[in-house]
């Protein structure tokens, strides 16, 4: 590796892969072969970058020139004068969205400035389907010092000195997790690594699984050896067929290396890896039911107690973590718990990993120490409200999580700071909302997606969490009254406080945080049967402007449903009652006389 | 032992580790709700999803409300059973369940013997916001010979499930799609009669709702009964004498045998027989069939299959049709009493009363749904009339005893009429696990040995755990005999026999756990094992009292040799008392 003296590292995750990164590669590949520099100049396929909305991306080494929006036919431009004449292609680098000016590299972008990437460390930097690359940035080394150097206690004490906390949403702390397994004797015991990422429009563990999948075996072989345990199962969601296979050549080519299998590193240690598929479950990336879908069962969750780690796959102790969390394993040992806990705040140590969506510039995959304000995240890092509108909240947690709104700007993210807020960390999508979203509507989503999901073992949310998406429904149709949010607010307390796991213990999260943050957007429907950002359409009144409309009759011709009336050259009028609120009518109106109400 | 201390609404009490806080509260006398959760104690039948969430309750210290049937005691832990907070919660969640539930109780088969319906009295739920824009999960209706199923009805307690699954490995039921529309169902919501379905009814012994209920046949019998033309004669099983009386509020294990037989006959039965006479009789085909595979056996024959098993079960029939048919040739293949009864009664009786069969109509009182299908039975029929032609349950007889306006409870006793009504104590025990083989053995025992038995009783036989094994000394000879109720411990035995590891020479098989007095059509026992414990005594002790306890002592079987059938599996007693079994096994694949 080190012959060579240029790298063009080109973004492998899934948005840019499907935005032909692969056909960049080969072209890229071709021109260097063309211009004899095959030797001298490396091409690799990496792992996300994270900057989504720019993709796809193509990253200069060793300068960090970050060009984005690259397309295929850009690869002989790149080659030609960055690769050869050392010139490099300005209408291809990101521009500074306030001063417009294009920004030399990475280092400088407002985007990256604020991350620190420590589970992100090898995406965009190797190319993870080589074990080699993985290895020179001293991956295995810390599989290796815990084998050689350490006892499983001492390991299980530098994890619970980190004060590393589960990133699948609990925040349950990782060293007591594997503490516990240890504790409880028994013949076999089992490593399980969640990788059912299942929160809509999440995608922080596939890029590490798509990214750097050997930073996940390494810290599950460690997990093994910390509890006693020589099997290890991923559970991987079927519908990430990337990640898939990233993970079945990393497994062959860690077993081919040794690193996997018998007598890993000619220390005795057994431990080796399989695969497991999910089959379309939100609920299965809860553990026990993740637990009961791979022993063959219907993917649904039992009571706990007893937890995994006393009796878990097959009644036996299992240790299941969340692939964020296994990923920062391997550098905590290296670098240490004291290095560790000094990032982040008081409780919430290390970095976390965020999936910036909605209305904000720049979309995409973030990592930042904990205690990073939302303020920094939204405005700095992601580039504040797209199109200039007005920030309105922030969704974190997912489905099972809350919305913060302006008030909450100046906090900084960790797990309890959010609980306290009425949301929570959850697994790390944040959809950022601006104006024109509909707190009601949003709420009325989150509940579409559990009542989906919900397993329909248990009363409460097979059944409730349908009546309040219901409820929400009817609210959004102009149809509620103030007794019904009372009955919302009863009906969501309960089914936090009866549900049987974690999926309908928080699925009514999103419609309490967003009844206590945007209470009046709430009481406008109910009372005064209107949406106040101009969302639901049944509360939505489409108007003729006497002052504007000249009875051109262009609108009374297109209503599907004949709800215009009106003479020639005379002021239209659209029947309220008639109105399905399409929207054609305005949408054809070259005077700007149909306005929403 | 270990035990914890802890105070449920204010009481401590001890309990050993291990205990629920549903069980602790039960020893306090704090009765928890729930709709899911059933135990039957002694049975090692367990049903446990904690999905109804109705046994939640208060625990310092823990956020939520645990459910009590799942969460173990711990020391110091302070429960609190009916604060505001779990009251409002129990009863938001019975909302929940109401609104996804018919309202139909007024004219639903369960009404009146309705846990949901119970539960709601209870808790006191007036009414049920939202019905007007409320979806509800509706399915396809499926009527199958012995068992309807309403899907709307379903709670999702999982007990039939349990019962199907778990404890009679028969696999017919287990929960499909997810969610709101979640139910249990054959596979692919296939109707009961396409899946490996025995008919044993142990789904609706459990099921808490109108879901699960048995096929109604009162109305053929009205017709049947209106009909002056018909000659409508009754056969009474011995489970249903010990069970009956439930249903008219006496203690479970009341005998009611002689009120029983005064009841049908002021509902205008024609002849009030009982199905003990022809126990009795299969005692007698059944016992000489069982000596002489043993005797050929232990002479080296190879032909002769040993162990024999009993086949009286219907339920248990179609399980080895459909699970071991290869070993179609290992059971008995005698008749079981209700379909020897019907054929005795079509031929035999009905030429002493000079009745043509096909004007003869034969109904059936029966614990059990099984029989419901097995009448049906294509080989049990003489030129498309059936030798026995309706089958009805317990709960059914006493429906139809009500709308009689009868009240059992102010009837004198009558007998049974004759010559298909006397019994022996041997007949009575066939309603229980280890009656059959009993029966069986105080016959053979005396035919092989030629001695008379100086001790009736066969305790070593009875009991309740799930498979019981004994050796009976024949004068020298010792008979291994393995005893087997619930199909899920029949399977165990039968593995044994189909890999040639099995030690017995003879085996009794019950599909019910209990036997029949746990049968699928019996008054239902509400999860409470002390009912089946009762009914079980109860016959023992009816065994206990009659003058003669030996199936081949009846004076009126003696006659039906003497008189019909010549004697034990002559050329007549073949033809009409015994049958063979046929290879089902396609039954266990449900295609889509």
């Amino acid at each position: 590796m080190s012959k060579y003296s240029m790298h063009l590292l080109v973004c492998g995750g899934t948005g840019c892969h499907s935005s032909e990164s692969d056909a960049i590669v080969c072209n890229l590949r071709d021109e260097l072969e063309a211009k004899g520099l095959t030797d001298k100049v490396q091409v690799i396929l990496t792992g996300c970058f994270g900057f989504c909305e720019k993709g796809p991306i193509v990253k200069v080494m060793p300068d960090n020139t970050f060009y984005v929006q690259v397309k295929p036919e850009d690869a002989q431009t790149i080659v030609e004068e960055h690769v050869i004449k050392g010139r490099k292609v300005t209408r291809l680098l990101y521009k500074d969205p306030v001063n417009k000016e294009p920004v030399s590299d990475s280092k400088h972008m407002g985007f990256f400035k604020k991350q620190l990437r420590i589970v992100l460390r090898n995406c965009g930097f190797i190319n993870p389907e080589n074990i080699d690359e993985y290895i020179a940035r001293d991956g295995y080394m810390a599989l290796g010092k815990v084998l050689s150097e350490m006892t499983p206690e001492d390991t299980i004490k530098e994890i619970k000195d980190s004060g590393q906390r589960g990133r699948g949403g609990a925040g349950f702390p990782t060293g007591l997790k594997w503490e516990l397994a240890r504790k409880n004797q028994s013949d076999e015991k089992y490593v399980v690594c969640n990788a059912d990422e299942g929160d809509p429009g999440a995608f922080m563990d596939r890029s590490v699984l798509e990214g750097d999948p050997h930073s996940v075996l390494e810290a599950m072989a460690i997990c093994g050896y910390s509890i006693g345990a020589s099997n290890g199962l991923i559970y991987v969601r079927a519908e990430y067929p990337l990640a898939i296979h990233r993970l079945q050549v990393a497994i062959k080519q860690a077993r081919e290396y040794g690193l996997l299998g018998n007598n890993i590193m000619g220390t005795g240690f057994n431990f080796d890896i399989n695969l497991r598929y999910g089959a379309g479950a939100f609920v299965c990336g809860e553990e026990t039911a993740l637990i009961h879908s791979m022993e063959g069962l219907r993917g649904e969750p039992t009571v706990k107690p007893p937890f995994p780690a006393e009796s878990g796959f097959r009644k036996k102790p299992t240790n299941v973590n969340n692939v964020e969390t296994l990923a920062a394993i391997p550098v905590i040992i290296l670098k240490g718990a004291k290095w560790y806990s000094s990032i982040g705040t008081e409780k919430s140590k290390g970095t976390k990993v965020f999936a910036l969506a909605g209305k904000i510039n720049n979309v995409g995959l973030i990592e930042v120490p904990m205690g990073t304000t939302l303020r920094e995240v939204v405005f700095e890092i992601g580039g504040g409200i797209r199109n200039g509108k007005k920030f309105k909240g922030v969704q974190t947690g997912g489905p099972s999580g809350g919305c913060l709104s302006e008030k909450h700007l100046d906090i900084p993210i960790d797990y309890d700071n959010l609980v306290a807020a009425g949301s929570i960390m959850g697994s790390g999508g944040m959809i950022i909302l601006d104006e024109d979203d509909c707190m009601v509507s949003m709420a009325k989503f989150y509940l579409d997606f559990t009542v989906e999901e919900s397993c329909g073992k248990c009363a409460p949310c097979r059944i409730g969490n349908k009546r309040l998406n219901e409820l929400l429904g009817q609210i959004c149709e102009g149809k509620g009254t103030l007794e019904d949010l009372d009955r919302l607010k009863n009906m969501s307390n309960v089914i936090k406080d009866t549900a049987l796991c974690g999926l309908g213990q928080t699925s009514p999260n999103p419609v309490l945080s967003m009844m206590e943050n945007y209470r009046e957007e709430f009481e406008a429907h109910v009372v005064d049967k209107k949406c106040p950002a101009g969302h639901c359409r049944s509360l939505m009144e489409y108007v003729i402007n006497p002052d504007n409309c000249v009875g051109c009759t262009a609108c009374a011709r297109v209503c599907p449903v004949g709800a215009i009336k009106g003479e020639r050259k005379e002021t239209h009028k659209i029947d309220p009652s008639i109105c399905i609120k399409c929207g054609s009518c305005k949408e054809k109106c070259k005077f700007d006389a149909i306005f929403i109400r | 032992m270990e035990t914890i201390k802890l105070t449920i609404d204010n009481k401590e009490i001890e309990v050993p580790k291990g205990t629920t806080i549903y069980q602790a509260a039960k020893m306090l006398g704090i009765d928890i709700p729930t709709l899911c959760y059933m135990h039957l104690d002694d049975m090692n039948i367990e049903n446990k999803p904690a999905g109804c969430r109705i046994c939640v309750v208060e625990v310092n210290g823990r956020k939520n409300l645990p459910p009590s049937c799942s969460t173990d005691c711990q020391n110091g832990m302070v429960v609190k059973t009916h604060t505001t907070r779990v009251l409002n919660a129990r009863r938001t969640v019975m909302e929940f369940i109401l609104s996804d539930h018919p309202k139909d109780c007024l004219v639903c088969s369960k009404s009146g013997n309705c846990d949901l319906q119970s539960m709601a009295h209870r808790l006191g739920i007036r009414e049920i916001p939202g019905q007007e824009f409320a979806a509800v999960s509706t399915y396809r209706k499926d009527t199958s010979p012995s068992i309807v199923r309403d899907l709307d009805k379903c709670i999702m307690c999982r007990r039939c499930e349990t019962m199907c699954n778990t404890v009679q490995t028969v696999g017919a039921l287990s929960a499909v799609n997810r969610g709101f529309m979640a139910t249990v169902a054959p596979a692919f919501e296939q109707n009961l009669e396409h899946s490996p379905c025995t008919y044993c009814g142990q789904c609706v012994a459990v099921c808490p709702t109108g879901a699960l209920t048995e096929v109604n046949h009162i109305p053929q019998v009205l017709r049947a009964l209106a009909d002056p033309t018909k000659t409508v004669v009754v056969q009474t099983a011995p489970a249903v004498r010990v069970a009956l009386g439930e249903e008219f509020g006496m203690e479970p294990g009341s005998i009611v045998t002689g009120k029983m037989a005064a009841a049908l006959r002021a509902l205008g039965f024609d002849y009030v027989f009982d199905t003990d006479f022809a126990a009795d009789l299969t005692i007698m085909e059944e016992g000489t069939e069982l000596l002489d595979r043993l005797g050929r056996y232990l002479k080296g024959d190879k032909t002769a299959k040993i162990p024999i098993l009993t086949s009286c079960c219907p339920g248990w029939v179609n399980f080895f049709e459909y699970y071991f048919p290869d070993l179609k040739d290992v059971p008995s293949t005698a008749k079981s009493p209700q379909q020897m009864f019907g054929a005795i009664s079509k031929s035999y009786f009905a030429d002493k009363i000079g009745v043509n069969r096909k004007d003869m109509v034969v109904v059936s009182i029966m614990p059990c749904l099984a029989k419901k299908y097995e009448c049906q039975r294509d080989e049990f029929s003489v030129d498309n009339n059936p030798d026995v032609d309706y089958s009805i349950s317990t709960r059914e007889l006493a429906a139809f005893i009500k709308q009689a306006n009868i009240d059992i409870n102010t009837l004198a006793d009558e007998d049974f009429d004759n010559p298909l009504g006397e019994s022996t104590g041997a007949a009575v025990i066939f309603g229980t696990t280890g009656g059959v083989i009993e029966a069986a053995v105080r016959t053979a025992y005396e035919v092989f040995t030629g001695k008379k038995l100086e001790k009736i009783d066969f305790t070593e036989l009875r009991g309740m755990e799930g498979v019981r094994s004994a050796t009976i000394d024949f004068n020298g000879l010792p008979v291994n005999i393995g005893i087997a109720h619930g199909l899920g411990n029949a399977r165990k035995l039968l593995n044994d026999v189909r890999a040639g590891k099995s030690q017995f020479h003879a085996i009794e098989v019950m599909a019910c756990p209990g036997g029949c007095i746990g049968g699928g059509g019996q008054p239902l026992h509400h999860g409470n094992s002390e009912v089946l414990k009762a009914r079980a005594a109860a016959l023992y002790s009816e065994d206990k009292n009659k003058p003669l306890r030996k199936s081949h002592e009846n004076p009126f079987i003696i006659k039906l040799y003497e008189e019909f059938l010549g004697k034990p599996n002559s050329e007549k007693a073949h033809h009409l008392l015994h049958t063979h079994y046929f290879d089902k096994k396609e039954k266990i694949i449900i295609k889509k």
